[in-house]
C-alpha cells in the first residue's frame, strides 16, 4: 500500500473494517407458498457470501476518489454502504454530511407528473423540503435547459431531457459526498461538458466524489486517489496511475 | 440550512426507533408521496376527484339493490353499507398501496437512503385523503335515508386513528413479505375478499348465528369497523367495552408491523 500523500485535511468518509455479508437462499425460492412448504420440510438453506471483507479507507473533503475492479468485486456494494442503503454486517461507517447519489439519472421520476412536480418529488427523496426546493427551482430549470417543457408530463420527454433534469436535480444542492456510478455517458457532448464542469466546481467548493468507472482513462483523468477492489478485498490504495498499473498487472 | 448530518453505522439506536426518527425528518417526502398518489390518480381520469366519491356510491347502489331482500330490514340499509365500506376501503386500499408503493420505490432503495417506512406511511396519508373525500356522498346518502349525522361523529377521529394504526401495522408487515415473495401481493387480494365477507360490512352482525360468534370476535376488523360505524351510523358513543379491544388490537398490530418491518428493512436493498 502506498502512503497517503494528501496533507492532513478533513475526513468525510471513514470506513473501518467494513464487511458486508449477503445471505441468499441457495436455490431461488420465488413464492411464499414454496417457502412455507420448504420451511416445513426444513429445506431452506442459506448460502452466505461476503461481498466486502474488512475494508479500511478514508476519503477527504474535496477529493475525487475512484474505484476500479472487475464486475462483482464489490464496488457497488461499497457505494451502497456509503450511501447508507446497506448496513455493514461488521465494521463501522462514518459519513459526515449529505450524500447524493447521481442515480441512473431520473430514477424516482414519475412519468405522469410534470417536470416541475417531479423536481419537488425528487427533491424530497433527497431530503429537501418544499421551501428548499423552491429556492433551487429556477437554477434547476435553467441547468436542465427544458424551458416550456417543464410543465409537460415527463413521459413526453426524450432520453436526453430526462437525463438533464435528473442531473440538474441531483446536483442542485451541494452535497458533501457525490456518488457517481458509471453514468456520465448520457446526453450530448455539450451537456456532458457542462456536467463535468459542475462536478469540478463542486470539488473546488469541498464536495468529495466517489467515482466508479470501467474507463481507466476517466479514473486517471479525474481522480486524485483511487482504490482497486478485488473479490471484496481492498488490494491497493493510492495514486490513480499506480492503482491502474497494479490492477492491469493482475489481469495478465 | 440544516446542520451537517453525521451518519455512523455503529450508532446504538434500535432500528425501530431510528426509523421513526428518520421518518419524521423526511416528513416532506411523506407529503410529496401523498401528493404524487393523489395527482397521478386523478390526472388522466375524466371525472377527476369525483371518482373517489362515485365509486363507493356505485358499489353501495349495487349491493343495496342485490341484498335489499335479504338484509333490507336493516335501518337505512344504503347508509349502513356505505359507512362500513368507507372504513373497509380505507383499510384495503392503504394496505395494498403500502405494498405497491414499496415495490415502486424498490429501484430507489438500492441507490439512495430514504426511511423505508415513508412508503407505508404515505399510503395511509393517501387513504385518509380519499376517506375524507368520500364523506361527501355519505352525508348525502345519510340525509336522504333518514339517519343524519349526529354529534357523536366527533368520536370519528379516534376511530380513524386506531383504524390507521392497524392498517399501517398490517401494511408494513405484508409489504415486508411482498419484498421477499412476489406472490404475496396476489394472495393478499384473495384474502382481502374473503376477509371483507367475514366482516360485517354489507350485513349486520345480528345475522350471524350464535355458534359462529367466535369467528366474529377473532376478526380484528370487526372491532375496528364497529368502532367506526357506531358514532357515524348508529349515532351512539362507543362504550368502554367497545373501545378497548379495538385500541389494543390497533396498537398491538402497529408495534408488531413496525418492528418486523424495521428489522428487515436493511436487507431490502438487495431484495427488491
Amino acid at each position: 500500500m502506498v502512503e497517503e500523500q494528501i496533507p492532513h485535511s478533513e475526513q468525510v468518509i471513514h470506513l473501518e473494517g467494513v464487511s458486508v455479508r449477503y445471505r441468499v437462499p441457495s436455490e431461488r425460492i420465488g413464492t411464499f407458498k414454496e417457502y412455507m412448504i420448504r420451511r416445513l420440510k426444513r429445506q431452506v438453506q442459506m448460502r452466505t457470501f461476503w461481498a466486502l471483507k474488512g475494508i479500511n479507507v478514508d476519503v477527504y473533503r474535496g477529493e475525487i476518489f475512484g474505484f476500479v475492479g472487475d464486475n462483482g468485486a464489490g464496488k457497488s456494494t461499497l457505494l451502497k454502504v456509503v450511501a447508507r442503503v446497506l448496513r455493514p454486517t461488521k465494521g463501522r461507517v462514518i459519513v459526515r454530511g449529505r450524500v447524493a447519489p447521481l442515480l441512473e439519472l431520473g430514477a424516482g421520476f414519475h412519468p405522469e407528473l410534470t417536470g416541475k412536480e417531479n423536481i419537488f418529488l425528487n427533491g424530497a427523496l433527497l431530503g429537501f423540503s418544499h421551501r428548499e426546493m423552491l429556492e433551487k427551482y429556477d437554477q434547476i430549470v435553467d441547468f436542465s435547459e427544458l424551458g416550456e417543457f417543464i410543465n409537460a408530463p415527463i413521459r413526453t420527454y426524450s432520453t436526453g431531457m430526462y437525463a438533464r433534469l435528473g442531473f440538474a436535480v441531483a446536483t442542485a444542492s451541494e452535497p458533501d459526498v457525490l456518488i457517481v456510478d458509471e453514468i456520465l455517458g448520457v446526453g450530448d457532448e455539450t451537456f456532458q461538458k457542462k456536467c463535468a464542469a459542475r462536478i469540478e466546481d463542486f470539488c473546488r467548493r469541498g464536495t468529495s466524489i466517489l467515482l466508479v468507472s470501467h474507463s481507466m482513462a476517466t479514473i486517471e483523468a479525474m481522480c486524485q486517489r483511487a482504490a482497486w477492489l478485488d473479490h471484496g478485498v481492498l488490494k491497493f490504495v493510492g495514486e490513480p496511475g499506480q492503482v491502474i498499473r497494479a490492477y492491469r498487472e493482475k489481469e495478465r | 440550512m440544516q446542520p451537517t448530518p453525521i451518519y455512523d453505522s455503529a450508532q446504538l439506536i434500535p432500528h425501530a426507533l431510528q426509523e421513526l426518527k428518520e421518518a419524521v425528518r423526511y416528513r416532506h417526502l411523506l407529503f410529496q408521496l401523498v401528493r404524487r398518489d393523489i395527482l397521478t390518480r386523478y390526472k388522466r381520469s375524466f371525472l377527476g376527484v369525483a371518482w373517489t366519491m362515485l365509486s363507493p356510491l356505485g358499489i353501495m347502489l349495487i349491493l343495496s339493490f342485490v341484498f335489499s331482500n335479504i338484509f333490507g330490514a336493516t335501518r337505512a340499509y344504503p347508509a349502513f353499507i356505505l359507512s362500513g365500506l368507507m372504513a373497509w376501503n380505507f383499510f384495503s386500499q392503504s394496505t395494498t398501496g403500502a405494498m405497491s408503493s414499496l415495490v415502486w420505490g424498490g429501484g430507489l432503495l438500492q441507490r439512495i437512503y430514504v426511511p423505508r417506512a415513508s412508503f407505508g406511511l404515505s399510503a395511509i396519508g393517501s387513504g385518509i385523503v380519499n376517506l375524507v373525500l368520500s364523506f361527501v356522498p355519505l352525508v348525502i346518502v345519510m340525509a336522504v335515508t333518514g339517519v343524519p349525522i349526529q354529534i357523536t361523529a366527533a368520536f370519528l377521529p379516534v376511530s380513524l386513528l386506531l383504524l390507521a394504526c392497524f392498517t399501517l401495522g398490517l401494511g408494513l408487515a405484508i409489504s415486508t413479505l411482498a419484498v421477499y415473495f412476489p406472490d404475496v401481493a396476489e394472495m393478499y387480494q384473495i384474502i382481502l375478499t374473503a376477509w371483507m365477507y367475514l366482516t360485517p360490512i354489507i350485513y349486520p352482525e345480528t345475522v350471524i348465528p350464535a355458534k359462529y360468534q367466535l369467528i366474529l370476535h377473532l376478526n380484528p376488523m370487526y372491532y375496528l369497523v364497529k368502532l367506526w360505524r357506531l358514532p357515524l351510523y348508529d349515532g351512539r358513543w362507543p362504550t368502554w367495552g367497545e373501545f378497548w379491544p379495538a385500541a389494543v388490537i390497533a396498537i398491538g398490530m402497529l408495534l408488531v408491523g413496525w418492528f418486523f418491518f424495521t428489522s428487515k428493512s436493511d436487507e431490502f436493498a438487495y431484495r427488491v
